[in-house]
């Protein structure tokens, strides 16, 4: 149900072969100071036909969104919508030229509701030109059911986790009738459930005759949904066409420049002591009789539908939030961990699954970013020595494979993706015991990705203690020797070896079976 | 590339200082006198201190409006302690005026970090608090300078090496302030701190003793300053320095600290402070009236914030507001 129908007459769906593309974007190059971001790059999108944007972090992908919903604008090169010239002066402009975006960093308010939220700046109002709540909370209501949400208008947003924030921001997006939709990396924190949905929902654009450009990093979800795609590489376009005509290889050669297999790393665990064992944790909403145990070398996941409570759990474990009951033992021995410094003085460090909030400080160059958490090491006498830190923040980039112009560098300026790995590179370099990370390869492109893995099993290797929340299937099971799967807040099941497979984790996180072994 | 932006920011400052001396002195020479520049420096001690205890608890994403008021308690304070004990040795009245001020920023650090009280509202509270208590010791009466032992009125005037001893104070403090800002721990949490305070709280920062560290700084300075203040005009009374709270954070914003924090240096608060005394010891020379010092000082907080706003990225909170913490 959508609001608002102006606009949308000249755009009939006219699905299908040699339709004429909505939007056509010819020569688009962006610069940044120091950076060319795009040079010249071309891009159509066509009606009722989703296009798929690939390329590797910092290839230019959220620029191009940017420039399209009027938040930057180009230094050269033409939009045409319906073959007619238009500049997107304001984000206003783009959206009442019928085109609106889902981006990857989400922009909403912790504050307001979420039906607030999801109307700003466009709220329906009553003949005295007031907002109508009655009527926005209706009409939110109404769109988040039709994606599939099952959030409560009326509730602040900052009770949302990510992945509902997430879902919020898609409403949003959705709010504004538009002839264009583009998802920057709309699947990167969801889970299968979740992601079903959103394919579904994709569908529904499409039967709608919208041009969706859909960015993503994900080769498999790109080859289900998407019907043509156009890749990026250091800000050039290196390659467009239909999906049926390409096939998984081609596209990452044309994408990374060579070839990437997307193979997790052998590895042959050697599981050590015990490090770290859970007994019992508990919190008045958020979940509940947690008990795990975790071995030195061991790589433990945690898998589950949104809303799960992995995120929760980890966050009390890490002394953000407050267990209600429960207690930890860190090498056998009693341990609190009432704030995080408590819990990284125990070696037991936590990446966040939010990076862009919880992870990233802007106005700090790169290396202070990674550096932050390791002063005490990098630094002598209480003062601190700016060339180690650069030392620490250069060994641990390289091995994530950043993408940055120099390492001092604001944080701010690079993109989605790279921000991620400094993020990593930052836990990492504390040389913790203990490390948990909350969805580590989101937003990372393929080969990047491999880098990660790799060097995961490599800190495992060496006898760092691993848990891996995430929600994409192949990771966990690439990479964990055991899952713990969490349901509405509690252990569903656990599984190893054998036994873990796709289909028992996805039943169990649906809670289609109690098979706990 | 920030850093190359800041340095430009800076140079764009500093470039104004040198072109607003250079109108002055084509038209009255005698104002870059060596003298009388340095006449014009040690008139601004006082500023370039307190902007640099502001500089700091900007950082954080806080505001401290309490430090002229804290300023003229510690004075006060100290000038009576001075007129029972005339005694009393100069280094002592130091340490007695930095812990008094410490203490005072201490209040509003913890008032902030343990009740989480928007620091506008605090230091607002306290601005009005501090002086009623300097009411209330001093039952409104003056002191003067008859009243005030020599060596206690001495001291900041006293010259070393060409300048008093007051701007050998204030160069002292802008050169501790570099270290402590860019080199140690502490330093660097503040700018984490104002940055991101969630993802501060995630590395293991504790934001509101950051904070809190912020204002007892602060504090101190303006303790110092408080007694540096009272004996170099040989006067103590309620009002002193009323008002130049305003004055020291337009310092701060004319030097390029974000209000917003996490953004700002030593080298812009220092800049800041010089050029609004370079602007109001230049008034009288070329016979504008002084109250046009208000009207320029304003011009240039409202040109600073509008070239920071344009050249920096928006950031989502004000002064208003306290940033929230993920606690
Ligand atoms: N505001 C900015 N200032 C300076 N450089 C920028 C800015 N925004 C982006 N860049 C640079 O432009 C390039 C393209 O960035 P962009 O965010 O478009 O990449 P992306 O393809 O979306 O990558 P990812 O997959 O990581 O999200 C990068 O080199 C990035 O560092
Ligand atoms: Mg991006």
């Amino acid at each position: 149900m959508v609001m608002l129908a102006k606009g949308i007459e000249d755009a009939s769906p006219q699905s299908g072969e040699g339709s004429a593309p909505v939007l056509s974007l010819t020569g688009i190059s962006k610069s940044f100071p120091g950076v060319k971001a795009l040079s010249g790059v071309a891009l159509d999108l066509y009606p009722g036909q989703v296009t798929a944007l690939v390329g590797e972090n910092g290839a230019g992908k959220s620029t191009i969104v940017k420039i399209l919903t009027g938040i930057y604008q180009p230094d050269d090169g033409q939009i045409r919508i319906n073959g007619e010239p238009m500049s997107f002066p304001t984000a206003q402009d783009a959206g009442s030229a019928g085109v609106t975006a889902i981006h990857q960093e989400t922009v909403l308010f912790d504050d307001l509701s979420v039906a607030e939220n999801i109307f700003i700046g466009h709220a329906p109002k009553t003949r005295f030109g007031l907002i109508d709540r009655k009527e926005m909370t209706r009409k939110a209501k109404a769109l988040l059911e039709r994606i599939g949400a099952q959030i409560d208008p009326g509730v602040p947003l900052r009770d949302l986790g990510i992945a509902n924030k997430h879902l919020v921001a898609i409403a949003r997006a959705l709010s504004i009738d538009a002839r264009i939709v583009i998802m920057d990396e709309p699947t990167a924190s969801l889970s299968h459930k979740e992601i079903e949905e959103t394919y579904e929902l994709v569908e529904r654009l499409k039967a709608d005759g919208k041009a969706i450009l859909f960015i993503s990093h994900k080769f498999d979800e790109i080859f289900r949904i998407a019907d043509r795609y156009t890749v990026f590489r250091d800000g050039e376009m290196v390659g467009a066409g239909k999906i049926a005509e390409v096939g998984e290889r081609e596209l990452v050669k044309l994408m990374v420049g060579r070839s990437v297999d997307q193979v997790f790393p052998k590895r042959t665990p050697q599981l050590g002591e015990e490090v770290l064992k859970v007994v019992g944790y508990a919190h008045p909403t958020e979940f509940e009789d947690i008990g795990f145990t975790l071995r030195a070398g061991e790589i433990l996941g945690f898998y589950g539908l949104v809303g799960a409570g992995r995120s929760e759990f980890m966050q009390a474990l890490f002394g953000i939030t407050k267990p209600s009951k429960g207690a930890i033992r860190i090498d056998g021995k009693v341990a609190v961990t009432r704030t995080p410094n408590e819990a990284i003085g125990h070696g037991i460090v936590y990446v966040p699954e939010d990076r862009g909030k919880q992870g990233v400080i802007k106005g700090l160059p790169i290396f202070q970013n990674v550096s932050l958490p390791s002063l005490k090491q990098t630094s002598r006498n209480g003062f601190l020595r700016l060339a180690e830190e650069f030392t620490l923040a250069r060994d641990y980039t390289q091995r994530l494979d950043l993408r940055a112009a120099a390492l001092d560098q604001d944080i701010g300026e690079l993109s989605g993706g790279n921000q991620q790995k400094v993020v990593i590179a930052k836990w990492l370099a504390t040389k913790p015991r203990v490390i948990i990370l909350d969805e580590p390869t989101k937003g990372i492109d393929i080969g990047s990705k491999a880098a990660v893995h790799e060097f995961m099993a490599e800190l495992a290797a060496g006898g760092l203690a691993v848990i891996m929340v995430s929600s994409e299937i192949p990771e966990i099971l690439g990479m964990s020797d055991r899952v713990i799967v969490m349901r509405e807040g509690r252990i569903a099941a656990e599984y190893e070896g054998a036994d873990l497979t796709p289909e028992h984790l996805v039943r169990a996180a649906a809670g289609i079976t109690e098979v706990r072994t | 590339m920030i850093r190359l932006l800041f340095k430009s920011r800076e140079m764009i400052l500093g470039a104004a200082i040198l072109v607003l001396v250079a109108a002055i002195a084509s038209r009255f020479p005698a104002f870059v006198a060596p003298s009388n520049l340095a006449n014009v420096f040690n008139d601004t001690a006082p500023l370039i201190i307190l902007a640099l205890g502001q500089m700091v608890v900007i950082l954080t994403r806080c505001i401290d409006l309490s430090v002229a008021a804290n300023l003229a308690l510690t004075g006060m304070a100290v000038a009576m302690l001075n007129t029972v004990m005339p005694g009393l040795p100069v280094p002592l009245i130091l340490l007695v005026a930095l812990c008094l001020g410490a203490f005072m920023g201490l209040i509003n650090g913890l008032l902030v970090w343990k009740l989480d009280i928007p620091p506008i509202v605090v230091t607002l509270g306290t601005m009005t608090i501090f002086r009623g208590i300097i009411f209330v010791i001093s039952g409104g009466e003056w002191i003067n300078a008859h009243e005030m032992s020599d060596t206690f009125k001495a001291f900041p005037r006293a010259v070393m090496f060409g300048l008093p001893v007051l701007s050998w104070i204030a160069i002292a403090v802008a050169a501790g302030f570099v270290v402590l800002v860019g080199r140690t721990p502490l330093g660097r949490a503040f700018f984490a701190v104002g940055g991101n305070p969630h993802a501060a709280v995630y590395t293991g920062i504790d934001v509101g003793r950051t904070q809190c560290a912020a204002y007892v700084l602060s504090g101190a300075l303006a303790g110092l300053t408080g007694y540096l203040w009272v004996a170099r005009y040989a006067v103590a009374y309620v009002d002193i320095a009323a008002g130049f709270e305003l004055e020291v954070v337009a310092a701060c914003v004319i030097g390029g600290i974000s209000i917003a924090g996490g953004i700002g240096s030593v080298g812009g608060a220092l800049l800041g402070a010089l050029f609004l005394g370079i602007v109001k010891n230049a008034l009288p020379v070329i016979h504008i009236s002084p109250f046009w010092q208000l009207a320029i000082s304003g011009s240039a907080i409202i040109i600073a914030v509008a070239f920071n706003a344009t050249s920096s990225r928006a950031k989502g909170r004000v002064i208003l507001k306290k940033a929230e913490h993920a606690l």
